[in-house]
């Protein structure tokens, strides 16, 4: 089992933003300037509210969208399929059976089905779909969509895996669930996280760090470090500590909002 | 690797068909039918119409029956023009929405032409086909012109309403065009295509009948719709019924051999497709 990476100064980077912005066609800043390091191993939640950019910052680091100006560098880019992303909505094709949809990432390099399928084989088990390879997506809850997701997300071996509010759309048990299943496969795999979450909560108690974020155009506001002992578990999301974080988080939050409100304020 | 814990059996919803749902679908049309025969005949006794005005349902199934040789003869003509408009437009409109899916600059230098194509009555443009190309092939175009373009729009709009996500996580893995096409947006359009497959048929039987109309040919190739002018001419009023009901029947029968494959083609995932659950 790999111990996950504490972010320290001697650990590499995996992930660095200088003075990244992004305008939209439309003229609409979305984003920045935004200066952020993420080291390897780390898993860090970026936390705002809703259309401060945090998707736009992942969008960016997975390559979808180009930065309108700053250098942006991501260290896994240049070993190929190195990033694996999961979206805020499963985005499964519905006319593929899961384990189709998790072969996906790997068809699309090429490889061979006979090939693929010991780590198809492997993934679904880490995610405990194993029984349910041949369903189709419309057969499964929202919940197992969303590991089917993440499985084809991790299928690639990627050493960052990107996440934008994954779990947004599930019942709070099932959101549970589904953090101690990640945090475990985060424990065991050891890969690099980067999760968008508007939700202050799921930002504790996933992370390592969490990096709050203004309001558009999205800035680091604030990051708080959040150490407690591992493995996560309900009694972290139950303690003092967490309840402390949970408030501090809050309070950066809430400064965030106040200071692009006064900052508006001084436009007018 | 220790992975998650298997997640537990969970009853993933049987499937059941919605007899009474579908026992109804069956029902009523059939019920409406009969209605409508039934009162066609009590219509045309009460009334004493001659047969010459409005022949009664039986006649019309006499005539059918007397006349089959013939009839069949250009129901089989009708039939192969319309299949062979049909697959032209099949082919045709897949292949310019693919290409216009591929080029933008294609596509707005084209589509306009294909719109003209759309929006210019048949009817009229059958003469001129017939002065140009041979009768037959000049009806098949006519019969293709009809039928394709509800395959182009549709298929084209099934290549652009790919999900954006989906098309972010190909960009994500550095698909290339043709595995972006094979593994999404052909798949992702298929419900569209098939959709557009199901207009062009009944478009193209009746492509087929509007040229032959204005061909007018007598002969051993003569087609449905001859022989109803033809009918139409001589007073055979409960001739040009049975050719008319033969056309009818051709056209729910390729209308519902479409449906048969596009529900084989979705019924694992489409919504279209499915059964209620209950």
């Amino acid at each position: 089992m790999v111990e996950p990476a504490l972010s320290s100064s001697d650990t590499p980077t995996a992930v660095r933003l200088r003075g990244v912005t992004k305008v939209y066609d439309n003229g609409t800043v979305a984003l920045g300037p935004l200066d952020l390091d993420i080291r390897k191993g780390e898993f860090v939640s970026l936390l705002g509210s809703s259309g401060c950019g945090k998707s736009t910052a992942l969008r960016l680091i997975a390559g979808l969208i180009a930065p309108s100006a700053g250098t942006l560098d991501v260290a896994a880019q240049s070993s190929g399929h190195a990033i694996g992303f999961v979206f805020q909505e499963p985005t499964l094709m519905p006319w593929s059976t899961i384990r189709e949809n998790v072969r996906l990432p790997l068809k699309l390099a090429h490889m061979p089905d006979a090939q693929s399928s010991a780590r198809v084989n492997e993934v679904l088990a880490q995610v405990g779909l194993t029984e349910f390879a041949g369903a189709y997506p419309r057969e499964l809850s929202g919940g197992m969509k969303m590991r089917a997701s993440l499985a084809r997300a991790l299928v690639t071996e990627p050493d960052i895996l990107l996440m934008d509010e994954p779990f947004a759309a599930l019942d709070e048990i099932t959101r549970f669930r589904l953090n101690n299943d990640l945090l475990a496969l985060w424990r065991e795999l050891g890969k690099t996280v980067i999760f968008v979450t508007h939700s202050v909560f799921e930002s504790v108690y996933l992370s390592q760090r969490v990096v709050v974020m203004t309001s558009r155009p999205g800035r680091v506001s604030a990051e708080c470090r959040i150490v407690s002992a591992e493995p996560r578990d309900d009694a972290f999301r139950t303690s003092m500590a967490y309840a402390g974080y949970c408030r501090d988080v809050s309070q950066a939050l809430i400064a965030a909002s106040d200071e692009m409100a006064n900052a508006a304020k001084a436009r007018a | 690797m220790k992975g998650l814990e298997p997640l537990p059996a969970v009853d993933r919803g049987s499937v059941v068909p919605g007899s009474d749902m579908q026992w109804q679908r069956i029902v009523w049309p059939v019920v409406v039918f009969v209605a409508g025969i039934v009162l066609w005949d009590l219509v045309v006794r009460i009334g004493e119409i001659p047969p010459y005005l409005l022949p009664g349902p039986v006649l019309v199934f006499q005539t059918l029956i007397a006349d089959w040789s013939v009839l069949s003869e250009s129901l089989g003509v009708t039939l192969l023009t319309a299949l062979e408009g049909f697959i032209a437009a099949a082919v045709g409109g897949i292949a310019l929405a693919l290409l216009f899916n591929q080029s933008k600059w294609l596509e707005y230098s084209l589509l306009p032409y294909a719109i003209v194509l759309q929006v210019t009555p048949v009817i009229a443009i059958a003469p001129l086909m017939l002065i140009y190309l041979p009768q037959q092939t000049a009806v098949v175009v006519c019969a293709w012109i009809v039928a394709f373009f509800p395959v182009l729009a549709n298929t084209t709009l099934g290549l652009n309403s790919v999900d954006r996500n989906l098309a972010g996580l190909f960009q994500l893995y550095r698909a290339s065009r043709w595995q972006a096409l094979r593994y999404l947006k052909l798949p992702a359009a298929l419900p569209f295509i098939l959709g557009g497959l199901r207009i062009a048929g009944g478009l193209s039987l009746i492509g087929a009948v509007a040229a032959e109309i204005a061909a007018g040919a007598a002969g051993a190739g003569s087609g449905l719709a001859y022989r109803i002018s033809e009918s139409s001419y001589r007073l055979n009023i409960p001739r040009m019924f049975a050719a008319l009901l033969l056309l009818s029947v051709a056209g729910i029968v390729i209308y519902m051999l479409l449906a048969l494959v596009s529900h084989g083609l979705l019924r694992r995932w489409h919504e279209s497709a499915l059964r209620k659950e209950k």
